[in-house]
């Protein structure tokens, strides 16, 4: 957002950031050899849809048009405490590469549809044999990632984020700001 | 609104070059150009340590995330979407429901809602009104109306500089230099006092426009117009049924609320620092409107 827009008042809203999904797999591989780490085989897009009638009966139609389309995945809808829509798409887990793909083609719909603005982050869960779970969490407007990993009642295991983080802070952007780093509770799948 | 930024920048100049002119031709009217940097400096001030200052005068204290989760929660989230770095968040504990935004940048911010609010709003309209306070930070409204009030704040202490005796100071302290000092200070207080109203009127414009800005940028950002509209509704409604007296102690803060903490009668739309209620509905309802007709 350019300085003079937001002095004067037209601030526009931030676009996102869609191709960083594409380095996921890489990613997972080094989660998988070096911290025993597995995708789960689910995948997830959060988003803020607008309010009303109108926008419930779009959303069906972006819904149903995953769903009815052999090529695009199909997808679960819930919606969370704060009024963001999930869609979650399911793979084999050893398929992380088509677990991307599908996750961009949830996105270029939303885009298409107007939802380009409201899209929050997307999250790929992932397991340990130790029964850990850690999200991989991409932030759209940043186009940075954050690992989210839960631990008990709306605790969060800091230091796994924190490892998770610097192993693949080769590979991936990593946010920098600890403060961006969204506590995603109840998020599906995780 | 451009305009009326233009304007006020104007005034400014003007009221400077028209005092030094002054101060030029008698070498008395020094002391209106001290009343004018010492104006200065408290414009600047307030800019500077604004979050310090409104957190004090409203009694806020800044809550960390375990103690207000669901408030950061919102708050990261909104940050998140609108790509803007997270201000501090504070609560007031007051029983008017009310929310305001300050800090001198967008890194120096604070957001801060009553324990009113928090009683009274359900959380789509509570994150209405945090997209709006949110707004506000991002278009650095402290900064914007500070220097827009510059002129006023000047102009305003020079006017009042003659109650402390400036006019006395120079028609008894220089007698021999009477004749050319006197005029040279009525000019600086008139242009003053006509600059001051000038300014008033046009600051008040300036707020009200960035008001519609902040609701317009906040409506965008939740894609939630009704739920600010429904937040708004409750609030100006709750605020005209508490006395006068009880809210009168709040008013310097005014220009930084959501609402208005003050229910004038005549004059009101062309002094308040708030648009009415109407025009704020009728703005979200048109982008209601967009938002469902654009896919």
């Amino acid at each position: 957002m350019g300085f003079w827009s937001s002095i004067l008042g037209r601030s526009k809203q931030a676009p996102a950031k869609l191709d960083a999904l594409f380095l996921v797999p890489s990613a997972a591989i080094t989660l998988q050899t070096a911290m025993g780490l597995s995708p789960t085989g689910t995948g997830s897009v959060c988003f803020r849809g607008a309010g009303g009638a109108a926008f419930a009966q779009v959303q069906q139609e972006i819904v149903s048009l995953l769903n009815d389309n052999p090529d695009a995945p199909d997808v679960e809808v819930s919606e969370d405490r704060f009024g963001f829509t999930w869609l979650v798409v399911r793979r084999d887990p050893d398929d992380i590469a088509g677990l991307c793909t599908d996750l961009h083609a949830v996105n270029a719909i939303l885009e298409e549809s107007g939802f380009g603005t409201g899209l929050l982050c997307s999250m790929v869960p992932f397991t340990g044999a130790d029964g850990r779970r850690v999200g991989l969490v991409y932030l759209y407007k940043q186009g940075t990632f954050y690992p989210f990993a839960p631990k008990g009642a709306e605790q969060r295991d800091n230091l796994t984020e924190l490892s998770v983080r610097d192993q693949l802070r080769g590979e991936l952007p990593m946010e920098t700001d600890l403060q961006r780093w969204l506590a995603v509770w109840g998020a599906p799948g995780l | 609104m451009t305009l009326t930024m233009f304007l006020l920048g104007a005034l400014f100049v003007g009221l400077i070059v028209t005092l030094m002119a002054v101060a030029g031709s008698a070498g008395g009217s020094g002391l209106a150009m001290l009343v004018g940097i010492i104006g200065l400096g408290i414009a600047f001030y307030q800019w500077w340590s604004s979050d310090k200052v409104a957190m004090r005068a409203m009694r806020a204290r800044e809550v960390s995330p375990e103690e207000a989760p669901e408030l950061h929660g919102m708050i990261d989230r909104l940050c998140a979407l609108a790509d803007m770095p997270k201000p501090r968040v504070g609560v007031a504990d007051m029983d008017i429901p009310n929310a305001f935004a300050t800090g001198r940048s967008p890194d120096r911010a604070v957001v801060c809602v009553t324990t009113g609010i928090l009683r009274k709003l359900d959380a789509e309209e509570l994150e209405g009104v945090l997209a709006h306070e949110l707004s506000h930070v991002a278009h650095r409204d402290v900064l914007v109306m500070t220097v827009a009030s510059s002129a006023g704040i000047v102009a305003g202490m020079i006017t009042q500089s003659a109650q402390y005796g400036g006019l006395h100071l120079l028609s008894g302290g220089r007698r021999d230099n009477n004749n050319s000092a006197l005029p040279a200070y009525l000019i600086a207080l008139l242009v003053s006092l006509v600059v001051y109203a000038i300014s008033f009127l046009l600051t008040r414009l300036l707020s009200r426009y960035r008001e519609l800005c902040a609701d317009r940028a906040g409506a965008y950002l939740t894609m939630k117009p009704q739920a600010l509209a429904s937040a708004l509704q409750k609030i100006t409604g709750e605020m005209a049924a508490i006395p006068q007296r009880d809210l009168r102690a709040t008013k310097a803060m005014n220009a930084f609320f959501i609402a208005p903490a003050i229910s004038g009668a005549s004059l009101k739309t062309l002094s308040s620092t708030h648009p009415s209620l109407e025009q704020r509905l009728e703005q979200l309802a048109r982008i209601q409107v967009e938002l469902g007709r654009s896919h």
